[in-house]
């Protein structure tokens, strides 16, 4: 009962709802980078919503199944085929199909957005590491001995015991025209001038980014008082703005001490979305307060527990 | 005592101890840690404790940022034994193949490089905190005679197990990673060990620590 891995596609790890409680040993969170498709994904092949996905990054990978009646799925907004009885067939996200044993699925590219899910009815055979299935990889915590997903991997796959019942939502992911932020504690460290044109220009997602943060380009931030403060504790979510003045977005693998100015913070109700943006994305700040935050976190909420109970 | 309670984003609280870095203060992060470790406040779902900050992040599906400050101010704090805090001994080589700054430290302190190490080898270190990578210490606070910026260009890999110091702090590399401090030798021992479910790391947050010479030899048996 396995999955063989022809193309690994990039970025590729086992990833579910994170790894709480081990800032203070330097191993932040990690986990899907898009809580809402994990939980779809999750839902969608009958699994619990603790369980691991598959995520991958821009390509995905191409696996041959080696078991027959295998349920899956893929979300994301992402383009793929499968391989039946020798007969190609494009895919469908957020919409079940079921394999058998040397048939194929070849995930070819998310479409404008990063990141991708796969699962399997049953969930693969992976071990937890302190409470979570989640891979970080530059402390190598996690399944597959904290590492991506390579060419040739053999992943093994948990007997499905549940009856197989096809499932499929209608859901399309969200863009924003805000990425909506909080002041950070630092934030009058920056020129007048400065908080100014960090909400009223725009910043651009450059190719430095992965699952530990996103550098931006844009506007240099001018830091009047110091650009180095005492390294402290990071959450992810975090602008933090080095000496060069463009500002870096801590994401789910960040690094968990850092020394640059906070000028502000994602709020949690879009941090699935930021984390979307593949490279060349434009970006506009919105500055918000706790109580709005708080606010739309409960939208947020509401929202992708209807998605899921429509499953 | 916490100077000042502020949100960082809307999912964590930022506890402000102050601006300097000395024991007193990290004492007092280590204490607020602690205590909010052994409370298990539910909602919470991280915490990071450094020089003078603390940072608690929650779930704001269970608990909001009002409701927790609530707590956290309200916090009965519990007193931190002197004996909970372990001294450890750490060997280090400081062979040429190691000590990789060793020449530039000796150059921009103006000490000869037998002097650089009167002040790193067998005397006493602090550990305030861990992190950035997995269970890497920073340790403080050396003499002011060695303290020095980091590195212009960081380097693009550190090899596993360095000694850096930079400022006036030291640390161990637990990992092969980029970075910027001066080297100035190696260790051999397992600073961070995941395969150690309960303990993973051998220097933890209140520890005080000494490094040791071994030689080369000796560094290659410990490394096996």
């Amino acid at each position: 009962m396995s999955i063989e891995v022809i193309r690994p596609g990039i970025n590729t790890t086992f990833q579910d709802r994170g790894r709480s409680n081990l800032y203070h040993l330097g191993i932040p969170f990690s986990g899907a980078m898009d809580t809402r498709n994990l939980l779809i994904t999750n839902k969608l092949v009958g699994n619990d919503k603790n369980d691991a996905v598959i995520e991958f990054a821009l390509q995905g990978p191409k696996f041959k199944v080696k078991q027959n009646n295998i349920n899956c799925v893929v979300t994301g907004n992402v383009s793929f085929t499968f391989k039946k009885n020798s007969k190609i067939y494009n895919g469908e996200c957020y919409k079940t199909f079921d394999l058998n044993n040397n048939d194929e699925i070849d995930i070819i590219s998310t479409n404008n957005s990063m990141y991708g899910y796969f699962s399997i009815s049953g969930g693969f055979k992976i071990e937890k590491k302190w409470n979570s299935y989640s891979t970080h990889l530059t402390s190598k915590v996690g399944p597959n001995k904290g590492n991506k997903i390579v060419e040739n991997d053999i992943l093994q796959l948990n007997k499905n015991v549940k009856p197989i019942i096809k499932k499929s939502i209608d859901y399309s992911n969200s863009k924003i025209e805000f990425i909506r932020v909080i002041k950070g504690t630092n934030f009058d460290y920056f020129s007048k001038e400065s908080q100014k044109s960090f909400f009223e220009s725009q910043y651009q997602v450059t190719n430095l980014t992965d699952r530990m943060g996103m550098r931006l380009d844009g506007k240099k931030l001018n830091n009047i008082k110091s650009e180095n403060i005492k390294s402290e504790g990071l959450i992810k979510g975090v602008i933090q703005v080095p000496p060069d003045g463009k500002p870096i977005i801590m994401l789910s693998d960040h690094g968990t001490i850092g020394g640059y100015p906070k000028i502000g913070v994602i709020i949690s109700a879009d941090y699935d979305k930021i984390v979307q943006l593949p490279p060349m994305s434009k970006i506009k700040f919105k500055m918000i307060d706790v109580k709005s935050a708080e606010k739309l976190f409960k939208l947020y909420s509401m929202e992708t527990k209807n998605i899921l109970d429509q499953i | 005592m916490i100077k000042n309670i502020s949100n960082l984003g809307d999912a964590a609280i930022y506890c402000d101890f102050g601006s300097e870095v000395n024991r007193e203060i990290n004492h007092e992060v280590i204490k607020y840690f602690k205590t909010l470790t052994s409370k298990n406040i539910k909602g919470v779902t991280n915490l990071a404790p450094s020089y003078n900050k603390l940072i608690v992040t929650f779930d704001l599906d269970v608990i909001n940022y009002k409701e927790l400050v609530e707590k956290i101010i309200n916090l009965k704090l519990d007193e931190i034994s002197e004996t909970a805090s372990k001294r450890k001994k750490i060997p280090i080589c400081i062979d040429e193949e190691f000590a990789l700054d060793i020449e530039r430290v000796s150059k921009n302190t103006n000490l000869t490089i037998k002097e650089v190490y009167k002040h790193i080898l067998n005397k006493d270190f602090y550990c305030y905190m861990t992190g950035f990578v997995a269970g890497m210490p920073f340790l403080g606070d050396t003499n002011k005679n060695i303290r020095l910026k980091r590195l212009e260009t960081p380097r693009v890999k550190v090899p596993k197990g360095s000694v850096g110091i930079t400022e006036q702090f030291c640390n161990i590399y637990t990992y092969e990673s980029p970075g910027g401090w001066n080297i100035i030798g190696n260790t051999p021992v397992k600073v961070f060990d995941k395969n150690k479910e309960e303990n993973p790391i051998l220097i933890k947050p209140g520890d005080s620590v000494q490094f040791y010479e071994i030689t080369k030899n000796e560094f290659y048996k410990i490394k096996e």
